[in-house]
């Protein structure tokens, strides 16, 4: 069979998503086509370089409506014979990117792509694209529809993670990433972003709290106590679902979830011709992917499930991985993690993730990708697994492998 | 005589006016609905008539639908039921949107009749659908006439019109307490929430919507939604304030229906659905909507239970043919809680009442009682201070038997203590006239047992109260081997004075109520001791629409009462008492200390003030959660047929005589899952072929208790539905 091989994975800096932002001034378009021109201009892409251009969203309204990835291909450096697909599957959409792509190669459909995603989450709020799922009664009713934080303390209670669990966590992702940046560990993947003049608008990871310490956190006020118990009482929902708890632990608050920022990643993926037609190097080739659906109500225990499944599907077991990267986007989602497989805290999330430098929604599997490949050949080692919880009750993994 | 007749004026004004022969307030009949059609027909098409002016001859506008109707709706709607219901509705629809485009022209929305509503008092249901459907509505400034749509209460929801239009005429957030809640407002309340237009004084009501109607230009016939440009107020679903809105109200309606009540969600979904695509789109949604309410089997149920036999019990439907036995003056004995209670119940509709203890200082406690009761009322601007004067005139709280002569009927409310009960029978039955009926508000002793301390056994009769007898709203009343018809009668007659349902037993162990309560916190603790996580049993509960848990039941009703009623059981019983599981944990509990509610500890934790905590973290140091778990369905099971299995032994062994009884007094007497329509009503909606498997599988795994009663596995096998084999019954 055909393989599919990783030749480059960058990303923008994280900028804060909100109106004082650096990357605030920038749109959906002018970011994504950004990492568009690195990627072409890295490694020396021309005319139809690559067969398609398939570009995570989540908030696929206004500027980032439209089929974005196309606009971004013609607002790019690339040629306009290549087209582009813009896909949404909430939070895992740049590894849901990275995915296709992987299996469109595999399956001989072509033999390039470029597979990333962008979200503006300052300049297109969340939730602005509406969710029939959390706003049409009988659906709602029906899936016991509760929002994302509550669906995370579910998760916390469920499974007995405590406030101080999560706190420790959260202390350790800024830890991680604060002691990343500072070795200089991001450098071959970030790319910074630059106006139309050459001038840099932000270079790094400008959401950090770096020094962050359990007692700072633990002043926090629980973000989803109130929607919970008060109005309009999702626990209610949850409890309906998940009869056997008394009540739900509300563990989650701005300080353990993951922050809400702008950015944009891509990821050249190729066969191995393609490779030798541009005198690149294989850096990783995608060994499997995979993808599920999971309870909607506690939403984000699709890690669990789908690890299993990729493992099986590839013949594999949880310790021929070597490192991983599971999305913060909530702590207890990591911890459950852990708790499942019985890892190692050390092997995972290896410099900080997306509590420390948030988490561009469309954009971050393709960033988790980036940074397991980076780690696996900063320290020489082999099989890195990626994986996010998504919305809704679905989740998505990858499994990659350096060459 | 007709519902509905049509006259016009010489001003050119159609009054219509709605008066339904032989009932005290008009209700909607599908024959009344097709004159009222024909004579909007009439009116649109004769060149005389300007306007109309709908309007009632009697003091209030109209109760609503008939329910009757509603309950065989779906029945009568023919082979394929939806369909026949989806017509039906589309075809009310119709009428009221012809009421609505006032024959104008379509294009141009000129030249069309206008019409007004003149609610000279109550409007609910159709009553305000109707109305809603008009260009104008006025009413009569009538403080006490109640505007609004009451559906959601029995379990369907306005389904003529009236949830489209409310909805679009407030927005979802506005029109959700009176939609979703069914809140009643007075004529003054409903104009401020913009439910009806006008208020105007009683005696100028026809004439204001005569005048509007003659006034009315083509404009003030164009509702907002039939305009170009109409926006829903407070957004739609997917506008960002209509976001939120639609979120909670979906997360709101789903936490406090906890699933079981079908029409929240079917109403919801049609406001949502509809708030996207023109009016008369939003129709036919709300029709389809509507239509599978009614096919759901809870919403007759409801109906047929919590309504139409409600009222046939309250309005004396198993009651003896004797004359009227209404009671003029009242004896109490025991001013405790429940004589303190029936006291005030009784006084309160007009009775006069001899409340005696064995203290002067105990019988005044027992009146103050009232007092109490009068000044909350009059802070929440429910009582005044003369109606609280005109209420304690009528009890006299005393130690003198004496003053029980005249007395028609007595209620004792003593201690629960046989030797007690016969002393003070005696010494009543000393003091009152030979005609005078007796009855012991007993919950645990046998009503033949105690009238044999009577001299007049046919005279001896229980009426048992639950607690709190002022808002609960079961009696039960109990015939004893001797009781005699005169003495149902006047319990009967009494109940309906304080506007109470009556349900009438034979005499038996815990009678009807209790008797099936038992088994249901008995089946919540056996499990306890069995490992299930607490909160599953408590969830599992509500999940099927039961208000309170097994554990929280009993820490209400208190351990120590049941850890006696355990064992007065076990000694009447012997060795065929079954419940030594449950009576472990219950009499642990009660060596602890535990006593429930009370005692601020019992299966929860409570805090200094008394008020509930969670589950007791205690219990799980002595009955550790078993690894495995019950799934959802198990639980519920258990606990479902542990009650209803009890009304079938009930009615098998002729305590019950009639299911409406054992159903209404179920949902009454003890909240028995209402959507269900009561335990009868639920084994007809799953059947009883599948009644009886469950009861087999049950049994195997959990007991003999759950053994299936003879009279069920006969009507399994034959297939039979309780309301189809004793509703025939009771018709022959």
């Amino acid at each position: 069979m055909t393989e599919a091989y990783i030749y480059d994975a960058i990303r923008t800096p994280r900028g804060k998503g909100r109106k004082d932002g650096s990357l605030h001034e920038v749109t959906s378009v002018r970011l994504s086509a950004n990492v568009l021109n690195a990627l072409k201009s890295r490694n020396g892409l021309d005319g139809h370089a690559v067969e398609d251009v398939i570009w995570g969203n989540v908030t696929q309204v206004g500027e980032q409506g439209g089929c974005l990835a196309r606009t971004a291909v013609l607002a790019s450096d690339l040629d306009q014979s290549i087209p582009g697909l813009a896909i949404n599957r909430f939070c895992a959409s740049g590894m849901e990117a990275v995915n296709i792509a992987a299996n469109q190669i595999k399956g001989g459909a072509g033999m390039a792509y470029i597979a990333g995603g962008v979200e503006m989450m300052g300049r297109v709020a969340m939730g602005s694209d509406g969710a029939a799922i959390a706003v049409d009664p009988s659906i709602a009713m029906d899936t016991y529809f509760v929002p994302q934080g509550i669906s995370a303390d579910i998760i916390a209670t469920e499974y007995g993670f405590s406030r101080e669990d999560a706190d420790a966590l959260a202390v350790e992702s800024q830890r991680r990433a604060k002691a990343a940046w500072d070795d200089n560990r991001f450098a071959k993947s970030v790319v910074p972003v630059i106006d139309q003049n050459g001038l840099t608008i932000l270079d790094h990871d400008e959401y950090m709290r770096p020094g962050t310490t359990t007692e700072m956190l633990g002043g926090l006020k629980a973000s989803f106590k109130d929607m919970g118990e008060v109005m309009p009482g999702f626990d209610k929902i949850a409890l309906m679902k998940y009869p056997h708890l008394e009540r739900i632990n509300h563990i989650h608050h701005a300080g353990n979830s993951s922050g809400i920022v702008d950015g944009s990643a891509g990821v050249l993926i190729g066969n191995k011709e393609f490779g030798e037609k541009y005198g690149l190097k294989p850096r990783a080739r995608i060994r499997a992917t995979a993808k599920i659906g999971t309870d909607p109500t506690i939403m984000l225990t699709g890690p669990v499930p789908v690890t299993e499944k990729i493992l099986a599907d590839s013949g594999m077991s949880i310790s021929d991985i070597d490192l991983f990267e599971v999305n913060e986007a909530f702590a207890s989602v990591v911890l459950r993690f852990m708790q499942a497989f019985n890892v190692d805290p050390s092997v995972v999330n290896v410099n900080g993730g997306s509590i420390a430098m948030g988490h561009p929604l469309g954009a971050t599997g393709a960033i988790i990708i980036g940074t397991l490949l980076d780690e696996l050949e900063r320290t020489g080692k082999g099989t890195g697994l990626a994986t996010l919880c998504i919305a809704s009750g679905m989740g998505a993994a990858t499994i990659i492998e350096r060459v | 005589m007709t519902d509905f007749t049509m006259t016009t004026d010489a001003d050119g004004v159609a009054v219509i006016t709605w008066d339904v022969p032989n009932k005290s307030m008009n209700v909607l009949s599908l024959e009344g609905l097709a004159h009222l059609s024909d004579l909007i027909d009439q009116a649109h098409a004769d060149e005389a008539v300007k306007g109309i002016v709908i309007t009632s001859g009697k003091d209030t506008f109209a109760g609503g639908m008939d329910l009757n109707v509603i309950a065989k709706m779906k029945e009568s709607a023919g082979d394929d039921p939806a369909k026949g219901l989806f017509e039906g509705t589309m075809q009310m629809h119709a009428i009221l949107r012809k009421i609505e485009l006032a024959g104008m022209d379509p294009k141009t929305q000129k030249g069309g009749k206008p019409t007004a509503a003149a609610l000279p008092g109550t409007a609910l249901g159709i009553g305000l659908e109707l109305p809603l459907s008009t260009h104008r509505i006025f009413a009569a400034d009538n403080p006490k006439a109640k505007i609004g749509l009451p559906e959601i209460l029995v379990g369907i929801f306005p389904g003529a019109g009236g949830t489209t239009r409310l909805s679009r005429k407030l927005g979802a957030m506005a029109a959700s307490p009176l939609l979703l809640e069914g809140k009643l407002n007075d004529p003054k309340k409903a104009k401020a929430a913009g439910v009806i237009d006008e208020v105007v004084p009683a005696e100028d009501l026809l004439a204001a919507a005569k005048a509007w109607v003659l006034d009315a230009k083509d404009a003030d016939l164009v509702k907002p939604w039939d305009q170009k440009g109409f926006k829903i107020p407070g957004g739609t679903p997917y506008h960002p304030a209509g976001f939120m809105t639609y979120v909670g109200a979906s997360a709101m309606v789903n936490g406090k229906t906890q699933g079981v009540y079908p029409a929240a969600k079917a109403m919801l979904s049609a406001v949502y659905e509809g708030a996207m695509v023109p009016f008369d789109t939003a129709l036919k949604i709300e029709a389809r909507w509507f239509t599978n309410v009614l096919m759901n089997p809870s919403s007759g149920a409801m109906i047929r239970s919590l309504f139409i036999n409600k009222e046939a019990l309250e309005k004396g439907a198993n009651r003896p043919k004797v004359e009227d036995q209404k009671v003029k003056k009242l004896g109490v004995i025991g001013a405790g809680m429940m004589g303190a209670g029936i006291t005030l119940v009784s006084a309160q509709a007009g009775m006069e009442v001899v409340l005696i203890d064995a203290t002067q200082e105990a019988a005044d406690r027992g009146k103050a009682y009232t007092e109490k009761y009068m000044d909350t009322g009059i802070a929440k601007r429910k009582a005044t201070p003369e109606k609280k004067e005109q209420v304690l005139s009528l009890i006299t709280a005393t130690t003198d038997y004496a003053a029980l002569s005249g007395c028609d009927l007595i209620i004792e409310a003593v201690f629960e203590d046989p030797t007690v009960k016969a002393d003070v029978t005696a010494k009543v039955e000393a003091a009152v006239g030979e005609d005078c009926i007796f009855a012991s508000n007993t919950s645990t002793l046998p009503i033949s047992m105690l009238a044999k301390a009577s001299t007049r056994p046919e005279q001896f009769i229980g009426i048992h109260f639950f607690s709190p007898v002022e808002k609960m709203m079961l009696v039960e009343i109990i015939k004893g081997k001797a009781t005699g018809e005169r003495a149902v009668a006047k319990a009967l007659d009494y109940v309906r004075q304080i506007r109470k349902t009556p349900i009438v037993v034979n005499d038996a162990r815990f009678f009807y109520a209790n008797r099936c309560i038992i088994p249901y916190i008995n089946e919540g603790i056996r499990m306890v001791a069995e490992g299930v996580e607490p909160a599953l049993i408590e969830n599992a509960a509500k999940l099927v629409g039961m208000p309170l848990g097994p554990l929280q039941l009993v820490d209400e009703t208190s351990i120590d009462l049941g850890v006696k009623i355990a064992k007065a059981t076990k000694a009447a019983m012997g060795d065929a008492y079954p419940d030594g599981a449950v009576d472990e944990v219950l009499f642990w509990m009660a060596d602890e200390g535990r006593l429930g509610r009370k005692s601020a500890a019992g299966f929860y934790a409570y805090d200094e003030k008394g008020k509930r905590q969670g589950l007791w973290d205690g219990l799980a140091a002595k009955y550790p959660v078993a690894d495995e778990q019950p799934d959802l369905h198990t639980v519920q099971h258990r606990l479902l047929f542990a009650q209803v299995l009890e009304a079938v032994r009930a009615l098998e062994e002729g305590v019950l005589e009639d299911i409406r009884e054992g159903d209404v007094g179920a949902i009454l007497g003890w909240g028995f899952a209402p959507w269900s329509g009561g335990p009868f009503s639920w084994l007809d909606i799953i059947g009883t072929p599948y009644a009886a498997e469950v009861c087999d599988q049950l049994t195997e795994a959990y007991g003999d208790r759950f053994a299936c009663p003879a009279l069920l596995r006969e009507m399994a096998d034959k297939g039979q539905e309780f309301y189809n084999r004793f509703a025939a019954e009771q018709a022959a």
